[in-house]
């Protein structure tokens, strides 16, 4: 299958990759690992007049820590997440997240940048980062800011970013602390977007839980952050109850539509199940439990 | 566009579209048809190349992106000392029926042992998770990557002096 054609640019930095996002305006697209893109313009879902590949800019690939942020290039793949040191051993919701990701060849092509700016309510990452409040950095030619992820995942398939705008990095303030997290997963085989996924984190506070971030995949028509359910955690000491209570509230949040991988009912109480077990495995890191 | 695509240790200078994607430069410009195309779909792994090394699908990158890129297929394995080991080891356990997977197998295979000399069951079939195969169920591909494992460390391994 061949996609329309399209004009190709391939910049070398980010201020050419700006400048060519500015003249360039709507008629273009970022092409990064290409793993959702690609498959869109060869079903003539997408037709950009333009690609703007930035594989080759220098600096976006860097996983790091600085003033008690954890800072991700937009250009890091997902096998690059998943095979860090660094996530590996401070940032377990991440770690747990990135090797269920598609499948290992994809995972060597596929950004968490792109993953985000796709706003497919099935990827895995914007509810991995709904639940850490990360934040992305968007540059223009005019500037740069910095937006909540609640907001960047705007609709299905839309992010708000601006059509000169590029995604340099995704922001996380380091855990401090006492602090869990995990990502659960049902798939019927690798590969294939998921049925249900479920993203938790806990962060300690003096024996009571002091931050609390759920994030869904798969279940209506963005990720969904469950806000309720985390303000129910946030002040109380861990409990089976407790947990219960958060899984239910987070089942209320979803809103899946049956389909070949399960019915609306079977999906809803799936996000109850997965949250209840996803906190008490966060609980546990936390030694909490 | 011009570019120039290192495909199995030569490189190519090419006048391509933008919108041709890998696989067709490789089976249509080069003729290299040991890389095939199953679904077309980023779904099946028929199409596997190794892209300076590493395993990706063929339908899923643009030929225009490989540019100043080292690109292996199958038919690099070939040496003038004959199969390379991964390709003796899946003649040997039978690792194919109809022959369409196993380009991208014994590629993803290779890019495997190189990283993990001995891979266990889970490690090759997690390598795998993005190959599908049609007929023979797997057994025989893991057992073929093992065996290539084997093969090579053994290769590797010194032989004392004077034995």
């Amino acid at each position: 299958m061949l996609p329309s054609s399209f004009e190709y640019h391939r910049p070398t930095t980010i201020d050419e990759a700006l400048d060519l996002l500015a003249s360039l305006g709507d008629d273009a697209k970022v092409l990064a690992g290409g793993q959702s893109l690609i498959p869109m313009m060869k079903l003539r879902f997408a037709a950009p007049a333009h690609l703007v590949d930035i594989n080759r800019i220098e600096g976006l690939d860097a996983i790091e820590e600085a003033d008690g942020e954890l800072h991700i290039g937009a250009l890091v793949r997902h096998n690059q997440l998943a095979g860090s040191e660094l996530i590996g051993s401070k940032y377990p919701l991440i770690a747990a997240a990135a090797p269920q990701i598609a499948d290992p060849l994809v995972r060597n092509l596929g950004t968490i940048g792109g993953s985000l700016t796709h706003c497919d309510p099935s990827g895995d990452l914007g509810a991995v980062m709904l639940a850490a409040n990360a934040r992305v950095v968007l540059k223009s030619k005019d500037g740069e800011r910095e937006v909540p992820v609640t907001e960047f995942l705007a609709d299905t398939f839309q992010s708000s970013i601006a059509p000169n705008e590029l995604l340099t990095k995704v922001r996380i303030t380091s855990p401090t602390g006492a602090y869990g997290g995990t990502y659960l997963k049902l798939e019927r085989k690798i590969g294939d977007y998921a049925t249900v996924a479920v993203a938790t984190r806990l962060m300690m506070s003096n024996g009571s839980i002091g931050a609390a971030g759920i994030g869904l995949t798969s279940v209506g028509l963005t990720n969904i952050k469950a806000t309720a359910a985390e303000d129910a955690l946030v002040g109380q000491a861990p409990s089976r109850e407790l947990f219960a209570e958060a899984g239910q509230l987070a089942a209320a949040a979803a809103s899946p539509v049956g389909d070949v991988r399960g019915s609306e009912q079977y999906k809803r109480h799936m996000v109850e199940v997965y949250v209840r077990r996803g906190l008490t495995r966060s609980a546990e890191m936390a030694g909490a439990a | 566009m011009e570019v120039t695509i290192t495909v199995n240790g030569t490189a190519h200078t090419l006048d391509i579209e933008p919108r041709e994607l890998l696989v067709h430069v490789l089976r249509e410009e080069l003729r290299l048809t040991g890389t095939h195309i199953g679904c077309d779909s980023t779904s099946c792994g028929a199409c596997t190349v190794l892209y300076d090394g590493t395993p990706v699908k063929s339908c899923t990158v643009f030929g225009v992106q490989a540019d100043g890129i080292e690109i292996t297929t199958v038919e690099g394995l070939l040496t003038a000392a004959g199969l390379d080991p991964m390709q003796a080891a899946f003649k040997e356990h039978h690792g194919l029926q109809c022959g369409f997977c196993t380009p991208g197998m014994m590629l993803v295979g290779k890019c495997l042992i190189e990283q993990n000399p001995a891979p266990s069951d889970d490690d090759v079939r997690d390598a795998i998770g993005g190959n599908i195969c049609r007929c023979t169920g797997y057994m025989n591909i893991v057992k073929a990557i093992q065996a290539a494992a084997a093969q090579q460390q053994a290769a590797s391994t010194p032989t004392p002096a004077n034995a």
